[in-house]
């Protein structure tokens, strides 16, 4: 859903960031509208998920250089519940289990937070009991999800679904999907897909993050961005996904190469 | 006699401190005892017999392997005088009364019992719950059971014992089960510098069931002391939940002690959670005398500031075919310090014993502290003891990903913490104090 007068959601500019003093990004420049579907894709060690991780606020990482703009705001300046309350989402590589903490209250707290933020009253068990329910079956849960304990024991796949029903209650302007594919039969792929897409507004946009062009086949992109080395090598349409399942990363490198070289 | 010396080389420093006579200064507590009351002229053998070990005894120092982490110098300069009898009003308690318990309950004022704050109209008949002075009157089987749990020997047992004048009883006959919870509730009035001698006993006789709920709470915040005595029996095939609730006031001292015996085929079942006073140690003993017992055991130590908080169980096997299950978990925030020792003991004799102790710990400060240490005398040879003890704290990644769901950081921390804790909680019978506990565990200043 590409229109070029759309707002720009996330703007990165000349991005350099370290990790305990290992520089990870080298010069990433990237700019999302809403509407739009980019998907980056990388082997491993390019720096994908630090990416995605450095947008939502993960302490581990040290921006060195450069900018990232979210919807006119420096993204750079604020904390991670700033960023999520504005409208970041991360879809976790690894969601993290909370045994103790139900995933009922887990969600609701984390809902109400963002409603006081917009200056909303916070929903009451009640009312919220009624939402999530709305929002289950987009992902095909069944209500027991919610009685249990967050992410504990549940398979790779269910793990997956919960992150994009904590996006579904969220809403999100910018959701980012760290790969959230890897590990998932097709089935659960195609229920996780599904969900993704019912998402999709024109007020919105998704940065995702894989290793597999299969993912693709049923989220599809607008842009797709081949990383390596912490920059950003190349940038095409969906066919790119296509040529890079082919032909492999290597062929990109030489491609850069003999870019260079020129 | 036990003389304390300091160890410090400079002479210059005051030592004064240091050096109390905590033989003498025990004696000290032993003259404060109250004047025993004449309906109860029948247990003056009792208190004299533990005086006599008392008089033997000093107050412990770190240098005592038992209190090795818990050093008790700043109670032994404080000179404590009974309390005034304080009259208190219902309203003054009633946010403590459990509605579940509302006619189950006895309510003792600085360990002296208030028959205008309890109720026991909604107990079967047969069954007693009342305080000393009654109960000598209607249970001649009392004097089999008082003060004759093992351990009595222990100083502030003794002390409390040679004390006596009041406490609770509760009996239940055999094969009666008590469905609603029995709630005894030690109140202080917090007078600075007060001790009080709360007692506990509690009779299950063989087959019976009950529900117990002990709370020790202060109504006002002072350097008060409670040293406080349980004493469960528990017969064949008996079955006791028992739920131990300390919340004293921060400032106070809470030496308590619950010893457990139980007969073949028996269940006891203990959540023992520890929230209050400035020196908080339980001592928490178990006593199995029969084939086929069973003991769970649920400990939550929730401390800050600088709070010390001392958890010191023994489960004793004798016979063969026991079972225990043991969880404690101690979360400690600021300079505070959990001690937790787990002894079990396994003897020849308890054979096919089946035991399990997981010792789990959570640091919240990089100045707070916890000793953990599980001691197992095991000489039984077909035995299945396992342990573990864990010492954590809250992840990076684990508030990082709370954060990106839009909680702040300390909101985050509060949700970790609450969800280490909540296991402990999940274990108690009675809703109303479970949801109390959740309140005060989700809300706690970190």
């Amino acid at each position: 859903m590409i229109n070029e007068n759309s707002e720009v959601i996330l703007s990165v500019k000349d991005l350099t960031a370290d990790v305990s003093d290992t520089q990870i990004l080298k010069g990433l420049n990237l700019e999302i509208k809403a509407g739009e579907i980019h998907a980056i894709m990388g082997p491993n060690g390019s720096g994908k998920s630090t990416f995605s991780k450095l947008l939502a606020g993960h302490p581990a990482y040290t921006v060195t250089g450069g900018e990232v703009t979210f919807r006119g705001q420096n993204l750079l300046e604020m904390a991670p519940d700033d960023r999520a309350k504005s409208g970041v989402f991360l879809a976790f590589q690894y969601p993290l289990e909370i045994p103790g903490v139900s995933n009922l209250d887990f969600l609701r707290v984390s809902y109400n937070a963002k409603r006081k933020q917009e200056g909303l009253e916070e929903l009451d068990s009640f009312d919220f009991d009624e939402l999530v329910r709305t929002r289950l079956d987009l992902l095909k849960m069944d209500a027991a999800f919610l009685s249990r304990s967050v992410n504990e024991g549940f398979s790779g796949g269910e793990k997956k679904r919960n992150e994009i029903l904590q996006m579904a209650l969220l809403e999100p302007k910018l959701g980012i999907l760290d790969e959230i594919d890897s590990g998932l039969d097709i089935d659960a792929l195609k229920v996780v897909a599904n969900g993704v897409n019912q998402l999709r507004t024109s007020d919105n946009a998704i940065l995702m993050i894989t290793h597999y062009q299969r993912l693709l086949d049923y989220i599809v992109p607008d842009f797709v961005h081949v990383m390596e080395g912490g920059r950003i090598l190349t940038t095409g349409g969906k066919e790119l996904a296509f040529e890079l399942e082919a032909r492999g990363y290597e062929w990109v490198r030489e491609e850069e190469a003999a870019e260079v070289a020129r | 006699m036990t003389v304390e010396v300091s160890t410090s080389t400079d002479t210059t420093e005051p030592t004064l401190k240091a050096r109390v006579d905590r033989s003498a200064y025990l004696a000290g507590l032993l003259k404060l005892r109250p004047e025993l009351p004449e309906e109860l002229a029948e247990l003056q053998g009792v208190r004299d017999r533990a005086l006599a070990i008392a008089q033997e005894l000093a107050i412990p120092t770190t240098r005592d392997e038992e209190w090795r982490f818990t050093d008790l110098s700043s109670l032994v300069h404080i000179g404590f005088a009974l309390p005034d009898r304080a009259s208190i009003s219902f309203a003054q308690i009633e946010s403590f009364i459990l509605p579940e318990a509302v006619n189950s309950r006895l309510v003792f004022v600085d360990g002296t019992y208030a028959p205008d704050l309890s109720a026991t109209d909604d107990l079967p008949e047969g069954v007693l719950v009342t305080n000393l002075s009654v109960a000598v009157q209607f249970l001649p089987s009392l004097h089999n059971y008082l003060a004759k749990q093992q351990g009595a020997e222990e100083v502030f047992t003794a002390l409390n014992t040679a004390s006596l004048i009041d406490g609770a009883i509760v009996h239940v006959p055999k094969n009666q089960h008590v469905e609603t919870p029995i709630q005894i509730l030690f109140v202080s009035t917090a007078g600075v510098a007060t001790i009080a001698h709360p007692r506990c006993l509690v009779i299950a006789e063989s087959g019976s069931s009950l529900t117990l709920v002990e709370e020790f709470v202060s109504i006002a915040d002072g350097g008060y002391f409670t040293n406080a005595v349980t004493e469960i029996a528990i017969a064949e095939n008996a079955q006791v939940n028992h739920t131990r609730v300390q919340r004293e006031s921060e400032t106070a001292f809470h030496i308590g002690k619950t010893a457990v015996s139980q007969a073949r085929d028996s269940r006891y079942s203990c959540s023992a959670i520890s929230l209050g006073a400035k020196i908080a140690r339980h001592n928490l003993e178990v006593y199995q005398t029969g084939e086929q017992t069973q003991t769970t055991l649920n400990g939550l130590t929730m401390i800050n500031g600088e709070q010390v908080g001392d958890t010191h169980s023994k489960i004793a096997f004798t016979k063969p075919y026991g079972t225990s299950d043991q969880v404690q978990k101690c979360i400690v925030g600021d300079r505070a310090h959990a001690i937790f020792n787990g002894k079990v003991s396994v003897p020849q004799a308890a054979q096919l014993t089946n035991a399990a102790q997981l010792s789990r710990n959570l640091l919240l400060s990089p100045r707070a502290r916890i000793d953990t240490k599980p001691q197992l005398e095991i000489t039984a040879d077909n035995v299945k003891c396992a342990h573990g003890a864990t010492v954590s704290q809250l992840e990076d990644d684990e508030v990082f990903y709370l954060q990106s769901r839009g909680l702040n950081p300390e909101e985050a921390r509060k949700l970790l913490t609450y969800a280490f804790a909540i296991e402990i909680i999940n274990h108690i019978p009675v809703a109303s104090l479970k949801a109390n506990l959740t309140t005060i565990i989700r809300t706690q200043q970190l």
